[in-house]
């Protein structure tokens, strides 16, 4: 089938099997000393033609490109919650700002919310140059549809030719139904970005299979490259109160503010003191705890060090804690600059969710949990016993 | 109440091996698995028929050895499974598979309810419910961790954010993706087991969907994958020996400036 978007040329095949092993998939075997691509494992990302010395092996190119000249600046989605600017918004900024000037475009923000537009010298104060602006009460808190229908509507107006988001709830609900009708590339959850000094497209990396492989990914062809960036991974920029810039208020018609969906109401979670997705500290606990009442051990270290409160998938589903704590791939994944595991034996799923953690450190009674290969600073222990000590020697460490 | 539950196979992440020779993914004799985000849709799926009736749909996109996730779906309790496999899929990013699967969705028709797990183990992207939902021209729901009430033309449903929920009324139909929080999947009936044996399963093309060609796989799919690597594995780092005491004191130096740092 010449459709196949890659394919063996088995004229130039000798069968020597370089590709099989350059293959991060598993999906080429031999069959009669010939290389046959598996192309339901196939994820085209050109191993194989590259370490093919025989020209062997050939990926289809997608026909026709756009006219792309006309899709200038970076653009920056501001998340913001009851007025307040979220810190990813600034992290956004600070690594928007570098892209902008490796293409030497404007970086721009983009602000939707009701009564929101005072706050838009927060963003030209960290960087943007300019600031588009939608105050509506329509968009007070995020709704799905109309915050969609309005981005499309600024970015087909304004033709962007980066937009980031952060990876956040809101950040990946909202993006995914902004990328569809505009035809545009989205890749999640990004760890990496940089631009391509050839090609001046955004090479966009991010962690799949639970961080086990990196995968780097461009959208060549069309415009604009939409991308979410994981929270707490890029520096914020720093605020400059003299910076200045340009705030374009944008209208737009009652149309576009519809909504099939409306917020009943919010609520706060109670015992939730700091936000795992947001804290510098997390102290983590999982099955070395034994029982729920031994938690209260956690939250007074987090107390003394100002940390957030996470826990293994153990220890959430002994309804120990509750799931918002649960960190891992069917939790959270957090990205602190410390990370305290207490009696976590460190299953590849939990290490899914916090081995980009600046140091990690591991208390766990056996010497060989898996904790430790990743661990900064190990202590083979008991954490009943440890993490009291360390309570107290944090205290006065302190001066509390 | 008809539901269609998304759904997709994916390789069992508990079995990863890195091959320490060529540093890549050691795929041999990993078991795939139905993505676990799609168990709690198929079980929050066949909750909702055995409160208020209807029917439960599974559809999945892949391989023709998808299908059996599809018969795991079937012998929990779904009601039918529906194959959408094509070669002209290959290459697909999140645009294309949303865009294949809500063609296959609206091919099927009279739906009320779309349900997906909030994201893939192997992909993680989140990108597919949402787009979905979109391609579909539905209201969404995401990260649900529960469901507060549902009748024919409303649903009302607590969406899961980093502080707290929000509870959210939305019309039917609409596009929900969930959380772990909202249930604790069944497991399969000998009589359910039974049933997926024998079932038949549909698999529809590209033609059955009346798919654009130019909006499937490669060709649809606005992002590429240039480089796939392995990231710098992290190293075991220093252990921290003597008696608890001097442990604890040990961690409290390595970790003092840190700290207060990150207070700062």
């Amino acid at each position: 089938m010449s459709e196949d978007p890659i394919r063996v040329i088995q004229e130039k095949c000798v069968g020597c099997g370089l590709c099989v092993k350059a293959c991060p998939f598993d999906a080429i075997e031999m069959q009669d000393r010939l290389a046959r691509i598996d192309l339901a494992r196939c994820t085209l990302c050109g191993a194989c033609v590259e370490a093919c010395k025989f020209d062997a092996i050939e990926m289809r190119e997608k026909a026709g490109t756009a006219d792309l000249s006309g899709y200038r600046d970076v653009w920056v989605i501001a998340e913001q919650h009851g007025g307040h600017i979220e810190s990813v918004t600034y992290e956004l900024l600070g690594e928007g700002r570098k892209l902008a000037d490796a293409l030497e475009m404007d970086l721009c923000a983009v602000l939707l919310g009701a009564g929101i537009a005072d706050k838009a010298s927060e963003l030209t104060s960290r960087g943007a140059d300019k600031v588009y602006v939608v105050d509506r009460p329509e968009l007070e808190y995020f709704t799905d549809e109309p915050y969609a229908a309005v981005l499309v509507d600024l970015v087909r107006k304004h033709r962007p030719n980066i937009v980031l988001c952060g990876a956040t709830t809101v950040g990946r609900s909202l993006v995914s139904r902004v990328a569809v009708p505009l035809n545009a590339g989205l890749t999640a959850d990004c760890t990496g970005l940089d631009i391509d000094p050839e090609t001046k497209n955004l090479r966009q990396t991010r962690p799949a299979f639970g961080g086990n492989i990196m995968a780097t990914i461009v959208t060549p062809d069309t415009r604009p490259q939409m991308a979410t960036v994981r929270h707490k991974v890029m520096k914020e920029a720093e605020p400059d109160p003299a910076r200045t810039g340009e705030v374009v208020v944008h209208a737009v018609t009652e149309a576009i503010l519809r909504s099939r969906a409306r917020r009943v109401r919010f609520e706060a979670e109670k015992d939730n003191i700091v936000n795992i997705a947001e804290a510098d500290i997390i102290v983590s606990g999982g099955r070395g705890l034994q029982k729920p009442e031994n938690f209260a051990l956690l939250h007074e270290l987090a107390e003394v060090i100002g940390a957030g409160v996470g826990a293994s998938r153990a220890a959430v589903d002994a309804n120990w804690i509750p799931y918002s704590h649960q960190v891992g791939q069917t939790g959270k994944t957090v990205c602190p600059k410390i990370y305290i595991a207490c009696g976590i034996s460190g299953q590849i799923q939990h290490l899914a969710g916090m081995s980009s953690a600046d140091v990690i450190v591991a208390i766990n009674k056996d010497a060989d949990a898996p904790i430790f290969k990743v661990a900064t600073y190990g202590i083979v222990g008991d954490a009943l016993q440890i993490v009291p000590m360390l309570t107290e020697a944090f205290r006065k460490a302190l001066g509390k | 109440m008809n539901i269609i539950v998304c759904i997709k196979q994916v390789p069992d992440t508990t079995d990863i091996r890195i091959d320490p020779e060529t540093n890549t993914l050691m795929r041999e004799g990993v078991e795939s698995i139905v993505n676990p985000f799609d168990m709690y849709a198929i079980e929050e799926a066949l909750r909702i028929r055995e409160s208020h009736g209807g029917s439960v749909t599974a559809i999945s996109m892949g391989p023709p050895q998808a299908e059996a996730a599809l018969r795991e779906a079937i012998a929990m309790g779904v009601d039918e499974g529906i194959l959408i496999s094509d070669r002209a899929f290959a290459g697909s990013d999140t645009w294309a598979t949303s865009y294949t699967l809500a063609e296959a969705i609206r091919k099927r028709g009279d739906v009320d309810l779309v349900l997906c797990g909030k994201q893939a183990s192997d992909g993680d992207t989140a990108q597919v419910g949402p787009g979905i939902a979109v391609h579909l021209d539905l209201p969404q729901i995401t990260y649900v961790r529960k469901i507060e009430e549902i009748e024919e033309k409303r649903i009302v449903a607590e969406r899961l954010l980093e502080t707290g929920f929000e509870v959210i009324e939305s019309e039917l139909p609409a596009v929900l993706t969930v959380v772990k929080e909202i249930n604790e999947p069944r497991l399969p009936s000998l009589k359910g087991k039974m049933k997926a044996r024998k079932a038949e399963i549909a698999t529809w093309t590209a033609e059955d969907i009346g798919a654009d060609r130019a909006k499937i796989g490669l060709d649809g799919s606005p992002t590429k994958v240039v480089r796939i690597f392995t990231p710098e594995p992290r190293k075991g780092g220093e252990m921290l020996e003597g008696e608890p005491e001097e442990q604890v004191a040990a961690l409290v130096e390595r970790l003092k400036d840190a700290v207060v740092g990150a207070q700062g």
